[in-house]
């Protein structure tokens, strides 16, 4: 038994796809030329018949996943974020998204914790992309328990899915016992005094903050908002009613992602302050942590931004 | 159906287009009419298909990825009964199933969502491929327009294809010559473009893509050639069949007037 919970999260994808792949004789893996890095290697290794290697081309490989739905597969295709989102969006626009079809795109190395390769690999404009598309469900994991419940329920569900895995491991959040559900944030903490909602990585930082709160005497609650579309409009609203403010906290940029999303609900029905903690340039090369630190991604920028919700509502 | 039979069928399958374009006052009558002897071929005498079953799981599929030649495809459809000729009327209107370019969510026998150049070899890959991993025996045709080619994303899957030694596809090039704001030749040179396939390793037959002989040969060829994909680049008149649209590259896109359809029909009799 593979414990999963030890595991990064694109590590526990990579060995899930292999128990899905047992089960499931539609299901087919595509990659382009980064096997190794997302971790379908191991699919590859079980089933060379379903995997599909496309060599370096995106584009190429949208469009195959695309007709290979069409024609009854279960497609995941599997590469970096940034080439995922970026490098065919058109192709995911026109030869999936519109015809809603259904495949699943697992991207590896979201966010800015790729780290060293710089710029170029740092996909934090996809969330932003994905969640533009009106017939995509876009999954973030908070870490490798919730993936592959994530994956599960994706292939099980009829429709094009993007789910963001990164490249570190994650802290654990889950035991195996959880239960992912589509659109259903999680309350992993209770309070009254304000809302963090994170996605991702950033989940362990919200509950890091949390703690460090408590012990100054803030209760806040924290939900894991790890299906970014369709959002669970009914616990934000919940927060907004229930707390003084919302901090939205994501490993992307400012616009377009879970922030953006959350505001757009608040503002419409029940506004209260709201702060955002993510990225507003492009990163540079660096390890991980000094990257989060550097653009403010941290437990500590978080309760500063508690703090500053709630002495707007006081 | 007969030589002649077939030749019929097209030129009624013309009338359509124009027709259908001139009623909806906007689309792309040269791209349609260019391909309509080779899409009467394949749906006339070419491909196994079932127009009352429409997800036949064993069909060969024909896939346009040059989208915005929807009418030639909805004017075949309808006349095989995959829905009424009747319907044709609707082109390109609120509520319409025929899209300006084909939505596979809404059109009965049409197999891809296309409209943005270069993504239907792609498509077709997967069909192909699908149907190899699930041991059938269907065949997958995938047309292409000339100016398409233009397209990277044409060429990752021209490298693909070979590779993975797909021989249940074949590429059909409408090769008409012209494109949107002139000839291929002015805005970004195909040629050679049959060595250009060659060399990629694709199987490269060379037709007149109007003489209905030659195209069922090609496309018979193709379906028997084993171990790798099969390219058929066929030379075509943009606007065929309507003097005035002929080689003419502002019928690209551009409806006729009730006038000029008038005339159109009148030569297409």
């Amino acid at each position: 038994m593979t414990d999963y919970a030890e595991l990064s999260t694109r590590e526990a994808y990579g060995r899930f796809l292999v128990e899905l792949g047992k089960e499931n004789s539609d299901i087919v893996v595509l990659d382009a030329d980064l096997s190794r890095s997302t971790m379908t290697k191991y699919f590859a290794q079980a089933f060379p018949e379903r995997f599909i290697e496309c060599g370096l081309a995106e584009q190429n490989m949208i469009g195959i996943a695309a007709g290979l739905a069409a024609s009854g597969k279960i497609p995941f295709v599997s590469t970096f974020a940034v080439f995922a989102a970026c490098r065919c969006f058109d192709q995911v626009r026109v030869s999936v998204a519109q015809p809603r079809l259904n495949v699943k795109i697992v991207a590896t190395h979201g966010g800015i914790t790729v780290g060293e390769d710089g710029a170029s690999h740092h996909a934090i404009e996809d969330l932003a992309l994905y969640c533009a598309l009106p017939s995509f469900t876009v999954i973030v994991p908070a870490d490798a328990i919730e993936t592959i419940k994530a994956v599960a329920v994706a292939a099980a569900t009829e429709g094009p899915f993007y789910i963001r895995l990164g490249r570190p491991k994650f802290p654990a959040i889950y035991t195996d016992d959880y239960r992912f559900e589509i659109g259903k944030a999680v309350t992993l903490r209770e309070g009254q005094d304000a809302t963090i909602i994170a996605c991702g990585l950033m989940v362990s930082k919200a509950l890091e903050a949390a703690a460090n709160l408590a012990a100054q005497g803030v209760k806040c609650r924290v939900l894991n908002m790890s299906t970014l579309k369709p959002l669970d409009e009914a616990s934000i609203l919940k927060a907004s009613a229930e707390t003084r403010g919302i901090v939205v906290a994501e490993e992307h940029l400012l616009d377009g992602g879970l922030g953006s999303r959350v505001a757009q609900v608040v503002a419409r029905e029940k506004p209260v302050p709201i702060e955002f903690i993510g990225l507003k340039i492009y990163a540079k090369s660096g390890k991980p942590e000094e990257l989060l630190q550097k653009h403010g991604l941290t437990a500590s920028a978080i309760e500063q931004a508690v703090k500053a919700v709630m002495s707007k509502n006081p | 159906m007969s030589v002649t039979e077939l030749e019929e069928k097209a030129k009624q399958l013309r009338r359509h287009v124009v027709t259908m374009i001139a009623t909806a006052g906007s689309g792309h009558p040269g791209g349609s009419l260019s391909a309509a002897d080779i899409v009467t071929c394949l749906y006339f005498k070419v491909m196994r298909h079932d127009p009352k079953n429409p997800h036949w799981a064993d069909r060969d599929r024909f896939i346009l990825s040059k989208g915005h030649a929807a009418p030639i495809l909805y004017a075949v459809l309808a006349e095989c009964g995959y829905f009424s000729v009747e319907e044709l009327k609707t082109l390109r209107k609120l509520g319409s199933r025929l899209q300006g370019h084909t939505d596979m969510t809404l059109t009965p026998g049409v197999e891809m969502s296309a409209g943005s150049l270069g993504q239907g070899l792609s498509f077709g890959i997967g069909v192909a491929l699908a149907g190899r991993l699930d041991k059938r025996d269907y065949h997958v045709y995938v047309m292409l327009g000339d100016g398409e080619c233009d397209e990277g994303q044409v060429w990752e899957a021209a490298m693909f294809a070979p590779h993975h030694k797909i021989d249940n596809l074949t590429a059909i090039i409408d090769h008409n010559g012209l494109q949107l704001d002139g000839s291929c030749c002015e805005i970004m040179s195909l040629a050679p473009l049959a060595d250009k396939w060659r060399a990629f390793n694709w199987h490269t037959i060379e037709i007149d893509g109007h003489d209905i002989n030659q195209i069922l040969n090609a496309l018979k060829e193709a379906r028997e050639t084993k171990g790798r994909p099969t390219v058929v680049i066929a030379r075509t008149i943009k606007g065929k069949g309507v003097s005035f649209m002929e080689n003419n590259v502002d019928f690209h896109g551009k409806a006729p007037t009730p006038a000029e359809a008038e005339e159109a029909l009148r030569e297409l009799a």
